[in-house]
């Protein structure tokens, strides 16, 4: 493999890691702040993505940004009101919306499962003009991914800090004392849940519009693959503040794109990277506790063997 | 200042489980009042807690704190309020949170975009040195850290951190060992004291119950089976409690945890 061919591979894993850290982002904030396992992000996912390609193929690429946001957001506030407001389960309140989103999703396309945008101005075409000439216009994919990762870090490192965030870090952490702090846990629990929902939305805006074209089916499996660049990157950054955490979700969202291309290459086929994420999600979680077994498991024959000894 | 007229909750009504853990009772609490509670397991004294929290609506009954009729006013409408202290110290702070962040969330200082500021970490590590736990030190650390004991005296201080209306306090030191139990015990006295905090104070420590606050009220089925306060009180003894209960219920106090009352000072 010659050098630029590698160059080339890693520009591409950057790239879509980027995008997939929006998402993951999105997850830090329900998964690891709110502690909401948030499973309308597939769905909310392909809404950001159709609603930016509409809005997009209808002549308003910047436009189509907040308006995925504000999709994303509204799908968030839907789930957020069914576990708090209408005795839905958490988890089944994701997945009843996830479900209902396709419905949402193929309305919001006009019944098409598919949008080309290949001629379509989006946010990558306009910054690439904008870009014209200098010496950073080879980039401009990179450029709008890292200003989009940067400004949705900082806003993070500024709004977990706020009393607002803070009620929303601490309901995940212990809603008693929300409660007894004179603060709504559903309100925060609200807020929560749009405000990631709104980075999905985002996120699937991004990644419509970097491939200029959307599917359908492009969130599926997205939580997954997301909780899993989540999960890796807290192998790194997991224990420090607040700002660190989340730039190692990004970087964990990176590693992850950086391993699936590098597995393409050695041949792997590419629907393998579902199964590849779920295995990663599954160690990550299951890990301490096997390991622990594994502990426990090694006493107990130690302790027969002693006991066979006397 | 609270007055609960009438009050009654049962649980699992219309099952072979009910249990009218509440049963039409009525307590008139006077400003300033530290009331001690006792009672055997499962007479009410929690539910009688949750009723004045707001953890539940009660079936009957109203309940008013400071002639305000607070009776269907939301749990968290309330709390600022009413300071409540459990006997699990986990109970009251976020684990994964600082100490100072916690603080920054009980103060309720500030609108929903404002940040902890100087004043507030000055005025924080002030009040955290009352507790002489050398926790002023470690206002960056996350509250999970802390030993049991910090951490109900964090919870304490951020229970009364703007001063309630009235302090619950749910066996709070029954859960530490007999020292903590008893420097907690001193900081709850002394924050009550100076800040003329309205206090009930659940416990199964008999001796306690007789030589704090000023009140004693005996539950038994959700009912107040024995009220006593001033000189009567004064005279009382352990043993003159266990002979009230046996009148006031048909039964033995069948605790031996309450009856040796020799369970650390709590």
């Amino acid at each position: 493999m010659s050098f630029d061919k590698i160059l080339s591979l890693g520009q591409t894993a950057l790239e879509l890691g980027l995008v997939n850290a929006l998402t993951v982002l999105a997850l830090f904030l329900s998964y690891s702040m709110l502690n909401v396992c948030d499973l309308s992000t597939d769905g909310c996912f392909t809404l950001g993505a159709a609603v930016g390609a509409v809005v997009a193929l209808s002549g308003h690429p910047w436009l189509s940004l907040p308006a995925a946001m504000l999709a994303g957001s509204l799908s968030g506030l839907i789930t957020a009101v069914l576990q708090t407001r209408m005795g839905v389960q958490s988890l089944l309140a994701g997945i009843v919306v996830n479900t209902g989103l396709y419905s949402v999703n193929m309305a919001i396309t006009g019944s098409k499962a598919q949008l080309n945008m290949n001629k379509t101005p989006t946010v990558f075409s306009m910054a690439k003009e904008a870009l014209g000439g200098t010496a950073l216009s080879g980039q401009y994919k990179l450029l709008v991914l890292l200003a989009a990762v940067t400004l949705v870090i900082l806003f993070l490192s500024f709004f977990l800090r706020t009393r607002l965030g803070l009620s929303i870090r601490a309901t995940g952490s212990n809603a008693d004392m929300v409660r007894s702090s004179s603060i709504n846990p559903t309100f925060t629990t609200t807020v929560g849940l749009c405000v990631s929902n709104a980075f999905t939305g985002l996120s699937g805006c991004l990644m419509a519009q970097q491939q200029k074209s959307f599917d359908i089916n492009m969130g599926s499996g997205m939580v997954t693959v997301a909780l899993a660049s989540l999960l890796i990157g807290g192998v790194f950054l997991g224990r420090r503040s607040i700002p660190l955490r989340a730039v190692g979700a990004v970087l964990g969202a990176f590693i992850f794109r950086l391993v699936y291309t590098l597995a393409l290459r050695l041949n792997m086929p590419a629907f393998m990277l579902k199964a590849v994420s779920s295995v990663i999600v599954i160690l990550a979680i299951s890990g301490p506790y096997l390991k622990e077994q594994g502990v426990l498991l090694l006493r107990r024959y130690r302790a027969a063997g002693e006991r066979g000894t006397v | 200042m609270l007055r609960l007229n009438d009050v009654s909750k049962t649980f699992h009504p219309g099952t072979a489980d009910a249990k009218l853990a509440l049963d039409h009772l009525s307590l008139h609490v006077l400003p300033g009042d530290f009331i001690s509670i006792i009672g055997a397991n499962g007479a009410g004294k929690s539910t009688l807690f949750n009723a004045i929290c707001g953890s539940f609506f009660t079936d009957t009954g109203t309940v008013y704190l400071d002639g305000q009729n607070i009776t269907m006013l939301p749990e968290h409408k309330r709390a600022r309020q009413i300071g409540r202290l459990f006997q699990d110290p986990m109970r009251g702070s976020a684990p994964d949170m600082s100490i100072e962040e916690n603080l920054y969330l009980a103060a309720g200082i500030g609108g929903w975009l404002s940040h902890i500021t100087a004043a507030d970490k000055k005025s924080f590590r002030d009040r955290l040195a009352l507790l002489g736990m050398g926790l002023e030190d470690r206002m960056k650390q996350p509250v999970g850290l802390l030993s049991g004991g910090q951490r109900q005296a964090l919870t304490l201080l951020m229970a009364t951190y703007q001063a309630p209306k009235v302090l619950l306090l749910d066996e709070h030191t029954a859960a530490l060992d007999p020292g903590t139990a008893e420097k907690v015990l001193n900081l709850t006295r002394s924050i009550v004291e100076d800040n003329r905090i309205t206090c009930l104070m659940i416990t199964h420590n008999m001796q306690s119950a007789l030589e704090l606050g000023n009140r004693t009220l005996m539950m038994d089925r959700g009912r107040i089976i024995y009220d006593v306060s001033g000189e009567e009180r004064g005279k009382l003894t352990i043993r003159d409690l266990t002979d009230k209960f046996r009148q006031a219920s048909g039964r033995e106090l069948d605790n031996d945890r309450m009856l040796l009352g020799t369970e650390g000072k709590q």
